[in-house]
């Protein structure tokens, strides 16, 4: 598969009053065409400042790139000028985000909102541009979107304007569309509305999706492959059924155990212990080994490096050395690796 | 993968315990919303250098009457008009006591045979403008201080009741308000201080009299917002009364505005008394302000400009000293205070 | 916004009366006989005088007098410094230089101050946003009076580039007093927008106008300026009461023939009919500025046009 945006060894920080915050430290991973690939994790984690990140968005007097690459179409975002990067963004590359109510103009029409991206990236007139507007207005399946051109924000719904900066975001066919929790601050019936017309767009338009979540029912239903993040780090990553039912890092772990789910006979959710670390000072070794029932010496000393468990699945945890000790995971993760063939709990029998 | 962890120390895989505790762990030491609010107050330099300079002039207007060897009041018409002169400074070409005269530029000290130093010069009935600045700096102070310390008060109590009680209450207060502040400020000072005997008292009562709906307003705005939120709502569950919740749970919150207000209404009330002062409305001689003190200047101008610059300068720098101390002090307690 | 506009115009009306009945109680209690001559008439002459001017009437029907006389647009006589002329007509006499200073000292200020503000707002910690936070500190602190008696004094009297006072040479003669009137809008304006452009920089539909692709320029004028500048619009009642204040003092060093100066004049003399006319006058012009400004806001701001009214 074609890839379409790489991230290398990625190390960003923060330069603030208290010191440097260490947001991301050491991200790698892949973007395939077409696939949605999910970021989950707590808040914190760092997964927003990844994806902001790629579009180049964090503020420039406190952001700052200590490591690493970001490769899309050959270029390395990183280098580029901000005339350079301005032309990737919302051509090439664009984002949805968390707040509908807040992410659009109050004093501007949503018809211009929706042109300006075209007018800007492409050489098409005004007229041309706003018949474009009507057709994607009606393609997030706006009614009478012709008479709604004119209209401003505050007469929208939070899931109708979530549709226009879809709307938006679509406008000139990008490649990549980066979605920061776009259903978060939305009701659950809208919720399901939005990810349906995302999943529906994304087959007619062909696009590759990062979908930022911390909610893993979303990512059950929209993803292809999850990287798991802690700490600023990747501490997961695999394909959707891989992370579901083979999980192997134990914050992986803690985070499907911390998951209601309809199966559950146990009433009683599980809560991981603790808080994020303080990436002003992060903790030497495994960031969640302070707050792991499986930690070990070695995870105060020395970061994790990534194991392999398949061609598409890797995990940052000491636990998969060989000489590591067998740990038996919480009961409700053997329930789904029972489910998972090649994980060493399946049940042939289960189906 | 560079590195070979193939060959790992005897013992690494060995569990350990969790550490619950360590990784609750809060590694910022926790600091009060005071300590915080004065940790940004402090690098904020201009609030600081305020806050310095600011003592400097209380202290000035205090002591400065007293040092000086001569009366504020005291006139003496040979020495009158003479500029500044301040020794050794005077060796720098500036305060040398020199003054034009007739065109010329001359020694007026020599000229008169003065042998004191006036360090602020004299005015026209010979009176000494240091001691005479100082004394008004202390008049003008007290009227602002006094002003901001009557309308904090009204206005607590009155946007407090209005906000706490809320409902009908709030309506009538409210609408008395809303009528009040339709008045022109200006209007009603100047009405005011016609009608009473002209001093300081006046100018007091007539800064005050529409003065404190501004800090009822915005007192009552943060009582209606904190009395309704949560920790406020608990409180009452568990059986606090008006008076516990209004000094535990409100006071502390509304208490940041309170302050933040006050620092802006000390300047407001300093200018009006200036200008008061310098329409013809302010305090009658011999007393002075630095607006009487400003007035009488202003008429020599074109002449003894010191008479007017001195206590303008002072003037000026105590308006911008608790500008500055205002905004350090908002962006300090709420960054995000928008009303 | 029929609803509120009806609501406000009540407000005015009664806030208007009651200054009137304030201002008129007042000016009967205060010491002195109106009528600047009085102690030198004798008794006969005198009640001549005050049978004129209505003064011997019952107080009630004075107040009833009055109060019908400012409905149609009288606010009386002037008996001391006019002789007999109609109050209404000094103040509309002298309203030419007063409102031209006022005018073009607000307009060089608010367009002086949204420019400084905009700019540092844009150059943020930066020197340029240093420069600017100082003028509109130093705008808001030093008193009018100061201000303007510092101009007349360098650029008046030591540089003569302007003339020193007086209104003789048309708009040469606005020139100072426009700049000492033009501080206080510039100050506030440039704080205020300041400010705003920092908050709405820092908000989420910014950041979507980035994604989108749009350009620095294009983020700062097509997006965030007009979302900054739509409240300026609330600062523009406290800047017309800054014009105002500053305008009694600045009249009075520049010896404009205005309404301020007229006003002070008045004072000093005890004239009280145009005290209360002029009392009057400006509580009329404060109050229709305000409510102007609030039904403007609601025009401009989409959110509020549509949604009818925010209270």
């Amino acid at each position: 598969m074609e890839k379409i945006l790489q991230v290398k060894d990625l190390e960003l920080s923060f330069n603030t009053f208290g010191g440097e915050v260490k947001a991301i430290r050491g991200v790698n991973f892949d973007l395939y065409k077409g696939e949605t690939l999910a970021i989950v994790g707590e808040s914190g984690s760092g997964k927003s400042v990844t994806t902001k990140s790629i579009m180049r968005l964090l503020p420039e007097s406190s952001a700052e790139f200590k490591n690493g690459e970001i490769l899309f179409g050959g270029r390395d975002l990183t280098k580029l000028s901000d005339k350079e990067m301005q032309k990737i963004r919302g051509k090439d590359i664009s984002m949805i985000f968390q707040d509908p109510m807040t992410s659009l103009n109050p004093t501007m029409p949503i018809g211009r909102q929706i042109t300006e991206p075209l007018l800007k990236h492409q050489k098409i007139s005004k007229s041309e541009a706003r018949k474009v507007a009507i057709d994607l207005l009606r393609l997030v399946g706006m009614p009478k979107p012709e008479l709604r051109m004119k209209q401003y924000p505050h007469q929208f719904s939070g899931g109708q304007r979530q549709r226009i900066v879809i709307a938006i975001s679509l406008a000139c066919n990008p490649q990549v569309l980066i979605a920061d929790e776009p259903t978060t601050a939305l009701d659950v019936t809208i919720q399901a509305q939005i990810l349906e017309l995302m999943k529906d767009l994304q087959k007619k338009i062909d696009t590759s999706i990062i979908f930022i979540t911390h909610d893993l029912g979303v990512v059950a239903n929209v993803a292809d492959r999850v990287a798991v993040m802690y700490g600023g780090k990747i501490v997961e990553i695999g394909t959707v059924d891989e992370i579901f039912y083979n999980p192997q890092h134990p914050y992986t772990w803690g985070l499907l155990s911390s998951m209601p789910s309809l199966d559950t006979e146990d009433a009683k959710l599980y809560a991981i212990p603790g808080t994020p670390p303080d990436l002003l000072d992060p903790p030497k070794g495994d960031a969640f080994a302070l707050r792991s029932e499986y930690a070990m010496k070695i995870d105060m000393e020395m970061d994790p490096p990534f194991f392999k468990i398949s061609d598409t699945h890797m995990a940052a945890t000491w636990l998969l050395h060989p000489d590591a000790p067998q740990v038996e995971p919480p009961l409700s993760v053997i329930e789904r690796m029972k489910k998972f063939p090649g994980s060493r709990y399946y049940e042939g029998s289960a189906n | 993968m560079t590195q070979n962890y193939d060959k790992l120390p005897q013992g690494s895989f060995d569990r350990i315990p969790r550490d619950t505790q360590q990784a609750e762990r809060i590694s910022k030491p926790s600091v009060s919303f005071w300590q915080d609010a004065w940790r940004r107050l402090r690098k904020n330099k201009g609030a600081i250098f305020s806050l310095i300079l600011f003592g400097l002039i209380v202290l000035m207007a205090l002591l400065g009457p007293i040092i000086s060897p001569y009366s504020p009041n005291a006139q003496t018409i040979t020495h009158a008009n003479l500029p500044p002169k301040i020794p050794v400074i005077e060796n720098l070409g500036i305060f040398d006591g020199v003054g034009t005269l007739g065109g010329k530029e001359v020694d007026l000290y020599e000229m008169k045979n003065v042998d004191q130093n006036y360090w602020f010069g004299t005015d026209g009935l010979g009176r000494d403008m240091f001691s005479r600045v100082w004394k008004g700096t202390q008049v003008s102070l007290f009227i602002a201080f006094a002003a901001a310390a009557i309308d904090m008060l009204i206005g607590v109590i009155y946007g407090g009741i209005s906000g706490y009680f809320g409902g009908r209450v709030d309506d009538i207060m409210q609408r008395i308000v809303e009528i009040l502040t339709g008045i022109p400020n200006l209007v009603v000072v100047i009405l005011f201080i016609m009608i009473m005997d002209p001093g300081i008292l006046a100018i007091i009562i007539a800064l005050t009299i529409t003065g404190w709906t501004g800090m009822s307003r915005v007192v009552r705005g943060q009582v209606l917002k904190y009395k309704t939120q949560e920790f406020v709502l608990a409180a009452r569950t568990l059986g606090a009364s008006d008076g516990r919740i209004i000094r535990k749970h409100l006071m502390p919150n509304v208490l940041a505005v309170i302050i933040i207000n006050t620092m802006f209404t000390i300047p407001s009330a300093i200018f009006f008394e200036a200008f008061l002062s310098f329409i013809g409305l302010g305090l009658q001689a011999p007393d002075a302000s630095l607006g009487t003190l400003i007035n009488d200047g202003y008429k020599l101008i074109q002449y003894q400009p010191h008479i007017l610059a001195i206590p303008a300068f002072v003037l000026s720098l105590i308006m911008i000293a608790f500008n500055l101390i205002g905004d350090g002090l908002r962006d300090a307690l709420d960054p995000k205070m928008k009303d | 916004m029929a609803r509120y506009i009806g609501k406000r115009i009540i407000y005015m009306v009664i806030t208007l009366a009651l200054i009137a009945t304030f201002t008129f109680f007042l000016m009967k209690i205060l010491p002195g006989s109106p009528i600047a001559s009085a102690d030198k008439l004798s008794p006969e002459q005198r009640a001549v005088v005050e049978a004129r001017y209505g003064l011997d009437d019952p107080l009630p029907v004075q107040y009833f007098n009055y109060m019908f006389g400012l409905v149609q647009g009288d606010l009386g006589i002037s008996i001391n410094q006019f002789k007999g002329a109609d109050v209404t007509d000094v103040i509309l006499s002298r309203m030419g230089p007063s409102a031209q200073i006022g005018f073009q000292g607000m307009l060089l200020g608010t367009v002086l101050g949204i420019l400084l503000g905009m700019i540092a707002a844009l150059r943020q910690n930066t020197w340029v946003d240093y420069s600017s936070t100082i003028v509109a500190i130093i705008g808001i602190s030093i008193p009018s009076f100061v201000f303007a008696s510092m101009l007349q004094y360098f650029l008046g009297l030591k540089l003569g580039w302007f003339p020193v006072a007086l209104w003789k040479d048309g708009f040469m003669s606005s020139v100072l007093p426009s700049i000492a009137l033009a501080m206080f809008p510039l100050a506030t304006a440039a704080r205020f927008i300041r400010t705003e452009m920092i908050e709405v920089l820092s908000s989420d539909y910014i950041t979507l106008a980035k994604a989108k692709g749009a350009s620095g320029s294009e983020i700062a004028f097509k997006h965030a300026f007009r979302n900054a500048l739509i409240p300026l619009i609330t600062v523009l009642g406290p800047m017309a009461v800054g014009i105002l204040t500053g305008s009694l003092v600045v009249e009075q060093i520049f010896a404009i023939p205005g309404i301020g100066e007229q006003f002070v004049k008045s004072i000093m003399v005890s004239d009280f009919s145009i005290i209360m006319g002029t009392t009057i006058f400006f509580s009329v012009f404060l109050i229709l500025v305000i409510l102007i400004v609030d039904i403007m806001y609601g025009i401009i701001d989409p959110r509020i046009r549509l949604s009818g009214g925010k209270s």
